[in-house]
């Protein structure tokens, strides 16, 4: 961080309604500074042009592998607005909301050249407001920051969602379809949107090198999205008279798929799947659920059911996706990054099968 | 054993299973293909076809050895029957072949994936539904597609337009110009008789959504039906005028309207 950002700092003090958490975070940002500023240490030391990988979504599970993966070569910045990542004291970390100044002071205080956004709000979790809050707002003033610093990757994690789930759907979509999930509901625009300003800084700053990931559902030991606890329970929903078929990616694929394209560099959008497809009903055979179904039709049925008792394993704005397929096509992903999944579909059930065991 | 598994082996014919592993199906680590192909569910629908095809409708098949052994492949034919079970006899015949066995996917219409249970069943036994984006990937995969081009303008005709092959849309052709792949025509002889229709009731059809409404006996005729397979058609050029599409389709139409003259020849004029 330069002299200049310091003094700004101690000049703008936060207001004191500000959040404990919100407070301890900047209050540590300060200190940094202000020991490395008292120990006479120039901002601009080695130290601090060592360029850093800005990690958000710290917290999860997902993230703390790939910064396992990265921590040995790469000094990593990691972020969470849930809690402070507790990820060992090699790291710098920080319980901050990507939509709260303090955030920028990450890029002040860190030389950060590379930045992984995993800190999205899940299509289950919160209210739709503050999901577009959370998720597009706060992109936005990340890649905003990235552009004002001069990070040099960008790497945006996405979902298949925003391909929607209709009867219409051709089987192994590319990268170039239409996003339809905005048409299916309200719920998912805020996915559609973040893509969309993804792909605004891919041509608005060429300078910024910005990957999209759309993998499928991304499950595995750790993971809390709607899938995996879905097929943590004992009793699983289906919609009586259709099993669509499904993929499936084990989440230590996932932190790899991340990581090569960290290494590779190359920008653009990719789906990230597996070459394996398996029907909605043989998923919960092989995870050891007990089918639950609900009646089909009229489908509006089973989305007031949903919302009625606020079940979080089968979401009213994702019923769709129990209905019909969406099978994406990771060719592109597969061919750039040379990129193959270790983890067989059935290996990945295991787990959510003896779990119950 | 579970129930379900005792049903499957119960309704799975050992001889068209056999027969069936014998097929170059690629198939992922737990038996599917992206647009919902299951072997072992297709193993049970061949099984059912078995004695529609040899006992009720006792199809006589030749021209097996034209369909190659592997690669992507266009399977072209004429449209008949109100209800389209020229497709399935076609598939059965395919699947089940000594020679060359294929597992043939036929293109559906666009609302059947949304009624329950049949959009899933006509998936796992090979039906996709008619999307040209399907119809490329398939052929990138080297599967056999089947084509009607014809379409509900086959299967809708009255008895007295029976053998009169209606218009083909130029769809396939393009598909086999942009991925190189061999046409196979193929006339079927027979299913014209299987439920004959002396009409259309128009305003029924719209009110119910469906593209016709016949007229027509509720059971099929046992009609003997035979189906001649052509050598193989090759197409080149890219990027041609819909003018010269239009003429390969027609070449097309011909050589299906001479396969089907040679069935109605070995008919005889008989329809049992």
């Amino acid at each position: 961080m330069s002299n200049k950002s310091a003094s700004h700092e101690t000049k703008k003090p936060l207001r004191a309604s500000a959040a404990k958490a919100r407070k301890a975070s900047v209050s540590q940002l300060r200190s940094e500074t202000k020991a490395s500023i008292e120990e006479g240490k120039n901002p601009t030391s080695a130290e601090k042009n060592e360029p850093e990988i800005l990690v958000t979504g710290a917290g999860g599970t997902l993230a703390q592998l790939v910064i396992s993966q990265l921590r040995a070569k790469h000094k990593i910045v990691a972020v969470d607005f849930r809690h402070k990542p507790q990820i060992g004291s090699d790291i710098s970390s920080y319980k901050l909301d990507l939509n709260k100044r303090a955030f920028e002071d990450v890029f002040r205080n860190h030389n950060i050249k590379k930045v992984i956004h995993l800190g999205r709000i899940g299509a289950q979790q919160s209210t739709r407001e503050a999901r577009y809050n959370a998720n597009v707002i706060g992109t936005q003033k990340l890649l905003d920051y990235c552009a004002k610093y001069k990070v040099e990757q960008v790497i945006v994690m996405s979902t298949y969602y925003v391909y929607g789930a209709n009867a219409y759907n051709p089987a192994l979509i590319e990268e170039d379809a239409p996003l339809k999930a905005a048409e299916i509901t309200m719920d998912l625009v805020d996915s559609v949107e973040l893509e969309n300003l993804a792909n605004i800084y891919l041509w608005k700053h060429p300078e910024i090198n910005v990957t999209v990931l759309r993998p499928c559902n991304i499950v595995g030991p750790g993971i809390n999205n709607t899938m995996s606890q879905l097929l943590s329970s004992k009793r699983a929903p289906f919609l009586i008279g259709f099993s669509p078929l499904m993929q499936f990616i084990h989440v230590e694929d996932m932190a790899e798929a991340i990581v090569r394209t960290m290494e590779v560099g190359a920008s653009g959008i990719y789906n990230v799947a597996p070459d394996d497809w398996v029907s909605y009903h043989k998923v919960l055979e092989l995870s050891a659920c007990k089918r639950f179904p609900i009646p089909a039709v009229p489908l509006s049925n089973a989305r007031r059911m949903s919302r009625l008792l606020s079940w979080k394993i089968f979401p009213y704005h994702l019923v769709n996706y129990f209905k019909y397929p969406v099978i994406i096509d990771s060719k592109r992903f597969k061919d750039t990054f040379d990129f193959e999944p270790k983890y067989q579909m059935e290996e990945i059930f295991t787990y959510y099968r003896e779990m119950k065991v | 054993m579970k129930l379900k598994d005792r049903l499957i082996r119960w309704a799975t014919d050992y001889d068209v299973a056999n027969a069936m592993d014998n097929m170059p199906k690629p198939i992922s680590s737990l038996g599917y293909d992206p647009w919902g192909y299951n072997l072992e569910t297709a193993k049970v629908g061949m099984s059912m076809v078995k004695g529609v095809y040899e006992k009720y409708f006792r199809v006589v098949t030749h021209g097996l050895e034209n369909v190659p052994a592997d690669g992507r492949v266009l399977i072209i034919s004429n449209h008949s029957g109100v209800v389209p079970i020229d497709a399935g006899l076609l598939s059965y015949a395919l699947a089940t072949s000594e020679i060359n066995p294929r597992a043939t996917r036929a293109m559906m219409e666009r609302f059947l994936p949304t009624v329950p249970f049949l959009g899933n069943i006509l998936n796992e036994v090979g039906a996709v539904v008619g999307d040209p984006i399907n119809c490329s990937k398939m052929l990138e995969r080297d599967e056999a597609i089947m084509v009607f081009p014809e379409g509900v303008r086959g299967t809708g005709k009255t008895f007295k337009e029976r053998y009169q092959l209606q218009r083909f849309g130029n769809g396939f052709m393009h598909l086999a110009l942009d991925y190189h792949t061999p046409i196979i025509p193929v006339g079927i002889t027979g299913c014209e008789e299987i439920m004959p229709s002396i009409g259309n009731i128009k305003w029924l059809a719209n009110a119910m959504g469906l593209p016709y409404f016949p007229v027509a006996l509720p059971i099929a005729i046992p009609s003997k039906v035979v189906i001649n397979i052509g050598e193989p058609m090759i197409f080149h050029g890219q990027d041609e005028s819909e003018e010269a599409v239009q003429a390969h389709v027609e070449e097309v139409k011909e050589r299906i309207r001479s396969l089907i003259d040679l069935g109605l020849d070995e008919k005889n004029g008989a329809i049992l």
